[in-house]
């Protein structure tokens, strides 16, 4: 099998417009919660989220950099941070002037969990009060998940593999295993993989909160509702974004001169078979996903120095992911370090595999593992597990992994080491 | 320039993101202005919304320059 390297990064978060500085404010414990800003949410079930900045703010988001102003009007957000986040991985790896031979073997793989449901909230509005056609001509492909991969393809003249994962909370992860298979398959040199989000409007918390997901009772300190672990968690903290990885093989990377952050060695799938959102009460699912990509990486339990949790903060997953974790792990669980980044930028849904996967990544290269923010009283499972409370923490990274669970019952886990 | 160029011109500016001084009544939408069909069908929505106008389907087809659409507008207004 061919191998498969990551060689350029893309990140939109609620603590950033790019990747170094969502990761200089990832490390300084900062958190990308508040008031939601984009409507009035004071009679919703929760009234804070993680929303992506605007461009004036301090580590805001800047539409305007990547993507035409006539673009923006016409899609929604979920796909303006997915176009942008592939712009900045696709300009890291140095692959904007590929030939056209070249271009045949470049694709994208890039999901999302919901797509644009800001927008089909919008339009329905429109349909019922103004009628059929007032409905905007750009409906339909300014909502579609697929749209952001036909997006970047069209504007990188990408004609590869167009693919796009839809398994809600693990579309990063399946993302870039899925991608990270074409390549070793032979289908592609080069993939634009990764996820993007951005369901924060009143239908998306409305319908989350009835499902009784959504963290509620941090009113008075938003950034205080995301605390995986915690004893006093109750539900997620919404967040919004993308993130996207330029994979591509091995050989050819090297041949050119690439920076390569990383290898990808390891990628497993379940499913719970169990219930639409309730995880497997042993964490089955997540125990096999886990298994085989260790499995597929050759790498031993006491190699990983760094898991990044799919710990989304809610009463029920957190400790059945960690008893799953422990469970796989057995003895070599009191070398590595776990946390959940999830407590700074909230849950980025079908975004959330591929930022975190960035995060991993980071964490090879610079050294350091990123925490997990507000775990001021670990509930009683914790306990013999670095989660890495509060700050972030120097250490040896050399090999992750990644964590992601979906509605649905759908798990992936992604395993990577540094070069 | 009438008032209905003006308001024409803006609706151009903001749905298809060109500078104004390209917005002239000579410029085709396709050719000048970077528009597709669909983006048209949005601009004819957005004049008839602006202007009280209904334009249909087969009125719209024939309006392919700035000048054409506010010719219409002119023509079919109040």
């Amino acid at each position: 099998m061919r191998r498969v390297v990551v060689t350029g990064l893309g990140l939109v978060t609620p603590l950033g417009g790019d990747v170094e500085t969502s990761w200089k404010n990832i490390l300084a414990s900062k958190s990308g919660a508040a008031t939601i800003t984009r409507f009035d949410a004071t009679d919703f079930q929760s009234n804070y989220a993680c929303e992506v900045k605007p461009a004036d703010h301090e580590y805001g988001f800047d539409a305007g950099r990547r993507v035409d102003h006539k673009i923006q009007r016409q899609v929604d957000p979920f796909i303006v941070f997915g176009i942008d986040a592939a712009g900045q991985a696709i300009e890291d790896a140095g692959l904007t002037d590929m030939t056209e031979e070249e271009r045949y073997r470049a694709g994208c793989s890039i999901g999302s969990g919901i797509g644009g449901l800001p927008g089909i909230e919008s339009e329905s509005l429109v349909l019922e009060h103004k009628g059929p056609k007032r409905v905007s001509p750009h409906f339909v492909h300014g909502r579609l998940i697929n749209l952001i991969s036909g997006q970047v393809s069209i504007k990188y003249g990408l004609m590869g593999p167009n693919h796009a994962v839809v398994t809600a909370c693990s579309t990063g992860a399946h993302s870039i295993g899925d991608a990270a298979r074409m390549i070793a398959m032979d289908d592609a040199d080069v993939m634009l993989a990764g996820g993007a989000e951005s369901a924060i409007c009143p239908i998306g918390i409305a319908g989350f909160g009835q499902a009784r997901a959504l963290s509620t009772g941090f009113r008075d300190d938003p950034t205080k509702g995301s605390r995986p672990y915690d004893a006093d968690r109750d539900g997620f903290v919404m967040g919004e974004g993308a993130g996207v990885v330029v994979l591509e093989e091995y050989e050819r990377a090297k041949a050119r001169g690439a920076k390569i952050y990383a290898e990808v060695i390891g990628y497993g799938l379940s499913g719970d078979a169990y219930h639409v959102t309730a995880p497997h009460p042993e964490g089955s699912g997540a125990f096999r996903s886990m298994e085989m990509a260790m499995k597929k990486s050759g790498l031993s339990l006491s190699d990983i120095d760094y898991v990044n949790a799919h710990g989304t903060s809610t009463p029920l997953g957190d400790e059945l992911e960690l008893g799953a974790v422990r469970r796989l792990f057995g003895d070599a669980i009191g070398t590595m370090s776990m946390s959940s980044t999830k407590s700074a930028i909230g849950h980025l849904l079908g975004g959330a595999g591929a930022v975190e996967s960035i995060f991993c990544i980071l964490a090879m290269r610079d050294q350091i593992v990123p925490p997990t923010l507000n775990l001021d009283n670990p509930s009683e499972n914790c306990a013999g597990v670095d989660l890495v409370p509060h700050t972030a923490k120097e250490r040896k990274v050399k090999a992750v992994l990644n964590n992601s669970f979906g509605f649905g019952g759908t798990n992936a886990s992604l395993v990577m080491k540094a070069l | 320039m009438s008032e209905t160029a003006d308001r024409v011109r803006k609706i151009v500016v903001e749905h298809l993101g060109v500078e104004a001084d390209k917005v002239t009544e000579d410029a085709s939408f396709i050719d000048d202005l970077g528009a597709d069909s669909l983006d048209i069908v949005e601009l004819v929505m957005a004049f008839e919304e602006e202007f009280g106008v209904e334009i249909p389907d087969d009125a719209a087809e024939k309006i392919t320059t700035v000048k054409d659409a506010i010719t219409y507008i002119d023509e079919h207004q109040g």
